[in-house]
C-alpha cells in the first residue's frame, strides 16, 4: 500500500549517512569513550568529531556542548541544573514540552501565558521579571512541537538584559534545529536543547549547549564524563549519527527548507479548501517550514487518526500519552482554541524525505475521511 | 461512498482482562477481520477496573500476539459528562447509581458503538459474559451466560435492536474456567489476570467516600427510627445505601437495624428492623426496551448477581409476587423473560 509518512515532528527517520556513519560504532567498535587503549580513543574521537558537528550547528564551542540521552534529558538538565546552581526559580510558557513543564513546576516556578499564535507574551513575561525577585532561568521553546510556531528569542533576550542580566535563556530548540539556523536564532540562549531524532538522525543521542559560564549543575552524578556535566556512558553510535545528522542539515538545510515549505504550503491550502476546515495558527505567525496544523469541525481526531492509518498516512493530533491515547493539547488551550475545534485537530509534520507524492496520497486520503465522518459520525462535532 | 458498514468486520473492546482477550481470539478464529480497542476513560487515578494504563499494555501485548491491530481511543471527556457527573449527581440526590451501567449504555454501546459504525466496522464485540439470541421472529435478546455465576445480561439490559444487531459476545457460551483454558492454551498472557469488578474511577485505597469527598460537600445527618426518634449520626447522608446497616453511629446491643430511607435535603437516615427492608412494591422509571414495552408477569432482577424474581410491571410499579428487598432509587431493575432480558429501568424515590 501506498504510504505517507507525516509525523516527522514526533520522529524522523534516520538518513541512509547517518545509518551508515553509525553501524561501525555498533558492530566493530566497543570501545569506551573514557577508557586509555587504542578502541577507546578511537571512541572519544568519534564523539569529539560528532561534538564538532553539533557545535557549528548552534554556532557554539565544541566544549559547550553537553551529550545527553535526548530532548527530554536535556530540558530536565537545563531547569534542574539551573535550579540546583543558583537555588532560583524557573519560568517558562504555556507552550513548552512538558520535559520543561514537569520541572518548571516542581521547582515551583512561573508559566507565562502566550498570545493566540502560541508565542510567549514578551509583556507578561516583563511583568514577572519585575514583579518576582530571584529568576534564575527563563526558556522559551525556539519552534514549537504542535504548531512549529516560532518565538523570537532574541526579543526575549533583550527583556531579560533589560530586567537582570544573570537570568539564563534556556530555549528547546528540539523541533527549529533542522529547519532553522540556530547560530542565529539562538545567540541570546545560554542554553540550548537538541535530539538527534527530529533531525535525520538516531533516537536515543540529544544534546544541551551550555555556553560558557552558565551555572549549571549536573543531575546524572558518577563518572564525570561530558566535563561533569553528565555523568554515563556515552552513547558513541548514536551521538556519532547525531553529529552527521548535524552535518548535513548544515550542509542541505537551505534548500530543503525551500523544497519542504513548498510541499508544506500545497498540503495546507488543498486541506483548506475543504469546507469547515482551519488552520489553528493565525495567518501571519512564523512557522518552520514542516508542520501543518489543521482544525477539521464536526470531526474527532481519535476517528480521523484511524481512518488515516487504514489508508497508510502517518500523522498525530495534540499530544499522546503513556496509554498512547489522544490526550487534549496544553498547546491548543494555550493559544485560546476551543476545546471542541481542539479534538479535532491534526497536526501532518514533513521531513527531508517527504515528496509530492505524500501529499497528494495525504490530501485525497484526509479529504474522504473527513466526508465519511462528517457523513457518518455526526456525534463528533458535539463531542 | 463506501458502504456504510462492513459485516466482517469487528472492533473489538479490549480492556486488557482474559475475557476481552479471548473474545478477539475467538472472533479471529471465527473469520472476522478484528481490530482490538481499549478505552480510555479516566485520566485521573486509577488501580483498578477498566482504565489502568497497565491494563492498557495488556490489551497491546494480547493485541500483538494475536496479529491485530490495537487502538487506544481517549472518550474520557464523554465519560465525565455521562457517567462520573452523573454519578456524583446522584450521589448528592440520594440515590445508588450504577456507573458501569451507564458506562455501558452512554460510552460502550452509545460513543464506541456509533464511532466504530462510522469508522467501517459492522459490528462491535466485547468480553461480557452474556449472549445475544435471535428470536424466530428474528429479533434478538441479551440472555444469560453459559456461566450463570459469571452472567453479566444484568448490565446490558438497555440494548436496543440496533444494538443488538451490531453486537457479537463471543464468550457468552463458555464458562469462566473454559475462558481461562482458551486463554492458556492460546499462551496469553492475561490467562491468569484476576477479575475486575470495581468502578474504575474510584481506588481501592481511597474509597468511594474519598472520591465523593473531593466533589461533594457532605451533608451531615440525623439518623431516625420509624417513629421519628434520633437513635445515631451519620458525616455524610450521601454516602449511606438503602440496606446498609454499619457507620450509623446507632447504638449496641438492640436488634440490627438498617437503611430504609435516604433524605440528603432533610440530612435524614431512617432506619428500622430487617423487616422494615422489606417492600411490596418498587417504583421504577427511565425504561428501555430490546424490542418495545412489555407489561404483565415478568421475572425481575435488582442487582448484578442477584436472584430474579417474579413481579407484576404496573405501569411504573414493579408489584412483586413476594415480599422484596427494597432497591435503592438508582439501582437498575432488569426484566427478563427466563433466561432472556426483555429491557431496563431505573429505581426511583417512591
Amino acid at each position: 500500500m501506498e504510504g505517507a509518512y507525516l509525523d516527522h515532528a514526533a520522529s524522523t527517520p534516520a538518513r541512509p549517512e547517518v545509518v551508515e556513519a553509525m553501524l561501525p560504532w555498533l558492530a566493530e567498535h566497543p570501545g569506551n569513550p573514557s577508557g586509555a587503549h587504542a578502541e577507546a580513543r578511537a571512541a572519544r574521537r568519534a564523539i569529539d568529531d560528532a561534538r564538532d558537528l553539533v557545535a557549528a550547528l548552534v554556532g557554539a564551542q565544541p566544549g559547550e556542548v553537553v551529550f545527553t540521552s535526548g530532548g527530554t534529558e536535556a530540558d530536565n538538565l537545563a531547569v534542574d541544573g539551573v535550579v540546583r546552581s543558583t537555588g532560583r526559580l524557573p519560568v517558562c510558557s504555556a507552550v513548552e514540552h512538558p520535559a520543561v513543564l514537569a520541572p518548571v513546576a516542581e521547582a515551583g516556578g512561573i508559566v507565562v501565558p502566550t498570545d493566540a499564535g502560541g508565542r510567549i507574551d514578551l509583556g507578561a513575561l516583563a511583568e514577572v521579571l519585575h514583579a518576582v525577585g530571584g529568576i534564575g532561568l527563563v526558556s522559551v521553546m525556539l519552534a514549537n512541537n504542535e504548531t512549529g510556531v516560532v518565538n523570537d528569542l532574541d526579543a526575549v533576550a533583550a527583556l531579560l538584559v533589560e530586567a537582570a542580566s544573570d537570568v539564563v535563556l534556556h530555549t528547546d530548540a528540539v523541533q527549529a534545529a533542522a529547519w532553522m539556523e540556530l547560530e542565529v536564532a539562538c545567540r541570546g540562549a545560554g542554553l540550548v536543547s537538541l535530539t538527534g531524532h527530529k533531525l535525520g538522525g538516531p533516537k536515543g543521542a540529544g544534546a544541551l549547549v551550555v555556553r560558557s559560564g552558565v551555572p549549571l549543575a549536573p543531575i546524572l552524578r558518577g563518572g564525570g564524563q561530558e566535563r561533569e556535566r553528565r555523568s554515563g556512558t556515552q552513547n558513541v553510535p548514536a551521538i556519532v549519527g547525531l553529529g552527521e545528522a548535524a552535518r548535513l542539515v548544515v550542509a542541505d538545510r537551505a534548500t530543503t527548507v525551500e523544497r519542504v515549505g513548498a510541499l508544506r504550503d500545497r498540503l495546507e491550502a488543498g486541506l483548506l479548501a475543504v469546507p469547515g476546515t482551519r488552520r489553528t495558527v493565525p495567518v501571519g505567525t512564523t512557522r518552520t517550514p514542516a508542520i501543518a496544523h489543521i482544525c477539521f469541525d464536526g470531526v474527532e481526531s481519535e476517528s480521523l487518526l484511524f481512518l488515516l492509518e487504514r489508508d497508510g498516512v502517518s500523522a498525530s493530533a495534540g499530544s499522546s500519552c503513556a496509554s498512547g491515547a489522544q490526550e487534549p493539547s496544553h498547546v491548543l488551550a494555550a493559544m485560546g482554541v476551543e476545546r471542541g475545534s481542539a479534538l479535532g485537530s491534526l497536526r501532518l509534520s514533513l521531513g527531508h524525505a517527504s515528496d509530492d507524492g505524500d501529499v497528494d496520497h495525504a490530501l485525497a486520503v484526509i479529504r474522504s475521511a473527513v466526508s465519511r465522518l462528517r457523513e457518518h459520525d455526526p456525534v463528533g462535532g458535539s463531542a | 461512498m463506501t458502504a456504510r458498514t462492513d459485516p466482517t468486520r469487528v472492533m473489538v473492546a479490549m480492556s486488557g482482562g482474559v475475557d476481552s482477550s479471548v473474545a478477539a481470539a475467538l472472533l479471529l478464529e471465527a473469520g472476522y477481520e478484528v481490530v482490538g480497542v481499549t478505552l480510555r476513560l479516566w485520566g485521573g487515578e486509577s488501580d483498578s477496573g477498566c482504565c489502568a494504563v497497565s491494563d492498557v499494555d495488556d490489551a497491546r501485548r494480547v493485541a500483538d500476539a494475536l496479529g491485530i491491530d490495537h487502538h487506544v481511543f481517549n472518550l474520557g471527556d464523554h465519560f465525565e459528562s455521562m457517567v462520573v457527573g452523573p454519578y456524583v449527581a446522584d450521589h448528592a440526590a440520594g440515590r445508588t447509581p450504577n456507573p458501569c451501567i451507564e458506562c455501558n449504555r452512554h460510552v460502550k454501546f452509545g460513543r464506541l458503538m456509533d464511532r466504530a459504525g462510522a469508522l467501517g466496522f459492522g459490528l462491535l464485540a466485547t468480553g461480557h459474559h452474556a449472549r445475544v439470541v435471535e428470536r424466530p421472529d428474528g429479533t434478538r435478546r441479551i440472555a444469560r451466560a453459559a456461566d450463570s455465576a459469571k452472567d453479566q445480561s444484568y448490565v446490558l439490559n438497555m440494548l436496543d435492536q440496533d444494538q443488538l444487531a451490531g453486537l457479537l459476545l463471543p464468550i457468552g457460551d463458555l464458562t469462566k474456567e473454559e475462558v481461562r483454558r482458551r486463554a492458556t492454551d492460546l499462551g496469553l498472557r492475561t490467562a491468569d489476570k484476576p477479575d475486575s469488578q470495581d468502578v474504575c474511577f474510584i481506588t481501592r485505597q481511597h474509597g468511594r467516600g474519598d472520591f465523593l469527598g473531593r466533589r461533594l460537600t457532605f451533608t451531615p445527618g440525623r439518623v431516625v427510627d420509624g417513629s421519628g426518634t434520633e437513635v445515631g449520626s451519620v458525616s455524610a447522608v450521601e454516602l449511606v445505601t438503602i440496606g446498609q446497616r454499619r457507620g450509623m453511629a446507632l447504638a449496641g446491643g438492640a436488634a440490627p437495624r438498617f437503611a430504609v430511607d435516604v433524605d440528603v435535603a432533610g440530612a435524614t437516615v431512617t432506619v428500622g428492623p430487617v423487616g422494615d427492608l422489606m417492600v411490596d412494591t418498587t417504583p421504577v422509571e427511565a425504561f428501555s426496551w430490546a424490542d418495545g414495552p412489555m407489561g404483565g408477569t415478568l421475572l425481575v432482577q435488582t442487582s448484578a448477581h442477584g436472584s430474579s424474581d417474579p413481579a407484576v410491571l404496573d405501569g411504573d410499579v414493579v408489584r412483586w409476587s413476594e415480599p422484596h428487598m427494597r432497591v435503592a432509587p438508582g439501582q437498575s431493575v432488569v426484566f427478563y423473560d427466563g433466561d432472556e432480558v426483555l429491557g431496563g429501568s431505573i429505581a426511583r424515590q417512591g
